[in-house]
């Protein structure tokens, strides 16, 4: 199984290799309830961690994707962006949001695992 | 949505019920009230525009205006309304809005006279949860002597809206089918007695009714027994009103704004907008001979970005022309609209504008009000 890390802004990042999936989790989009749009970065854009990369818009208000870690896009999601209510359907899985080339995986020490994020949602 | 108030928050007598109906409860106006139920915002809203939707307004202001004789009271509400309350017929309702010195609104509210003639001199007034403090003391401030406003906290209200409302009410209440839109009439829904208007912000036909505070769960549990019906909550409310191109206070209307900016001069009635006698009369009466400054627009975002309250409008050369004033999500349209105030120059419909969204202009252009077409019963 790829290496899964959370944030506390209800990121998920799925590791492969030097490749980041990220997307938000399946709790963030109970949240936002029904996604109707999201906004995604160019591909090639240079990004820090917790930069505000993509867009999520639920009905009822707009909430911004933060970088788990830095890295560069290499990917995003065309079939999210054709349709958004994609994220309430599979949040976790066919609502990835992009792909990032991590550029220090050491970052990733920082976040939390399934336990933790399960732990930290239960808490807030 | 208004700033919620500070302090505890109040709830509805309903309470209970949206918690057993899977809510998401949150602070509204000073209130715990559901932004959606197990369904969610979108569901609720096309089920509202499709079949029936049930919403809990208890929140909002109910309050009587008592007087001798209608022509007292009636000339004490027009002391500060801009509507012609005069020639208001018994069971019937009226939209207005409570002005200031400046004509600024205080609040918007609806009126009815009551069709019992054994009420003669009472007006029932319907008034924003966030603004019913201001707007009681408002008003009790302003009365003769021989006029009283009595609030009426142990009444709830809730909205049946859609196109199966009146289908829904009619297994209960032969009578509340007969009204016509705006028109309003005690009646008997089963065994409880209800004042029942058919009027709503939804834009579709439907009704608004008015119960004791201790009947409503059973009332409301009656109206949810039928198949044709699902709870809906304050995000479909939202979104309802804005497709049907309505004004929410906070929003579109402040003290800073009159109602000739606003696009609801319809809602003054011709003797008043002659003769004036209301605050700010003045201003509103120049505005009405002249134009207003500025005025509200209906605006459709080209892409799918929503662009949201507080975005700033654009013109195609990039000077800043106004400001939207309600923006997101149409379900029904199937994408972003939004309402907002634009110069008046601006305001025709098919003129292209920018929105400032998250630092880029995005296209977008000047549309006719209501997004979606207004089905209200009307008689023929």
């Amino acid at each position: 199984m790829a290496l899964e890390r959370f944030t506390e802004d209800h990121e998920y990042i799925r590791v492969d290799g030097d490749i980041g999936t990220v997307g938000i989790t399946h709790h963030a989009q109970e949240q936002l309830g029904d996604v109707v749009f999201v906004e995604l970065p160019e591909a090639g854009r240079v990004v820090n961690q917790k930069d505000a990369v993509a867009v999520v818009e639920s009905v009822k208000a707009a909430s911004d994707v933060f970088a788990p870690v830095s890295g560069e896009v290499v990917e995003v999601n065309a079939e999210l962006a054709a349709n958004p209510a994609l994220v309430n359907e599979d949040a976790e899985g066919k609502a990835w949001f992009f792909k990032l080339r991590i550029t220090d995986k050491s970052q990733l020490d920082g976040l939390m695992d399934r336990a933790a994020y399960e732990e930290f949602v239960k808490q807030s | 949505m208004s700033a919620d108030t500070a302090g505890p928050l109040k709830r509805t007598p309903l309470y209970d019920l949206h918690c057993e109906l899977g809510a998401k409860m949150v602070p509204f106006a000073g209130y715990e009230m559901p932004v959606q139920y197990q369904l969610g915002i979108l569901k609720e809203h096309q089920h509202t525009r499709a079949r029936a939707g049930l919403f809990d307004v208890s929140h909002m202001g109910q309050a009587y205006l008592i007087g001798p004789d209608h022509q007292t009271t009636a000339a004490a509400l027009e002391a500060l309304v801009p509507a012609d309350i005069l020639n208001l017929k018994p069971g019937m309702q009226r939209y207005t809005q409570l002005l200031n010195s400046e004509g600024g609104i205080v609040d918007d509210l609806m009126v009815t006279r009551p069709a019992d003639s054994a009420e003669d001199g009472k007006l029932l007034l319907v008034v924003n949860a966030s603004r019913k403090e201001v707007d009681y003391e408002y008003i009790s401030g302003r009365l003769p002597a021989s006029v009283r406003l009595e609030p009426q906290p142990d009444r709830a209200l809730l909205a049946l809206q859609g196109p199966e409302a009146a289908a829904v009410l009619a297994k209960h209440c032969a009578d509340a089918v007969a009204l016509g839109f705006m028109a309003a009439r005690p009646a008997s829904v089963g065994p409880f007695a209800c004042h029942i208007s058919r009027s709503g912000y939804t834009g579709e036909d439907g009704f608004e009714i008015s119960v004791a505070a201790d009947q409503v769960v059973d009332f409301a549990r009656l109206l949810l027994a039928d198949e044709a019906v699902q709870p809906a909550g304050l995000g479909a409310r939202d979104s309802l009103r804005l497709e049907a191109g309505l004004c929410l206070y906070g929003h579109e209307l402040d003290e800073m704004t009159t109602p000739v900016e606003a696009g609801l001069v319809w809602s003054i009635q011709k003797r008043r907008r002659e003769e004036g006698g209301f605050p700010g009369a003045e201003r509103i009466q120049r505005e009405l001979r002249e134009g207003p400054k500025r005025l509200r627009v209906g605006i459709k975002p080209e892409g799918r970005a929503p662009a949201r309250d507080g975005t700033e409008i654009l013109d195609t050369s990039g000077a800043r022309i106004g400001v939207i004033t309600s923006g997101g999500f149409g379900p029904t349209v199937n994408g972003p609209i939004a309402m907002g105030y634009v110069e008046t120059s601006f305001a025709k419909p098919g003129t292209p504008v920018q929105l400032m969204v998250r630092g880029k202009a995005l296209p977008a252009q000047i549309v006719d009000l209501p997004f979606v077409p207004h089905r209200y019963f009307r008689k023929t």
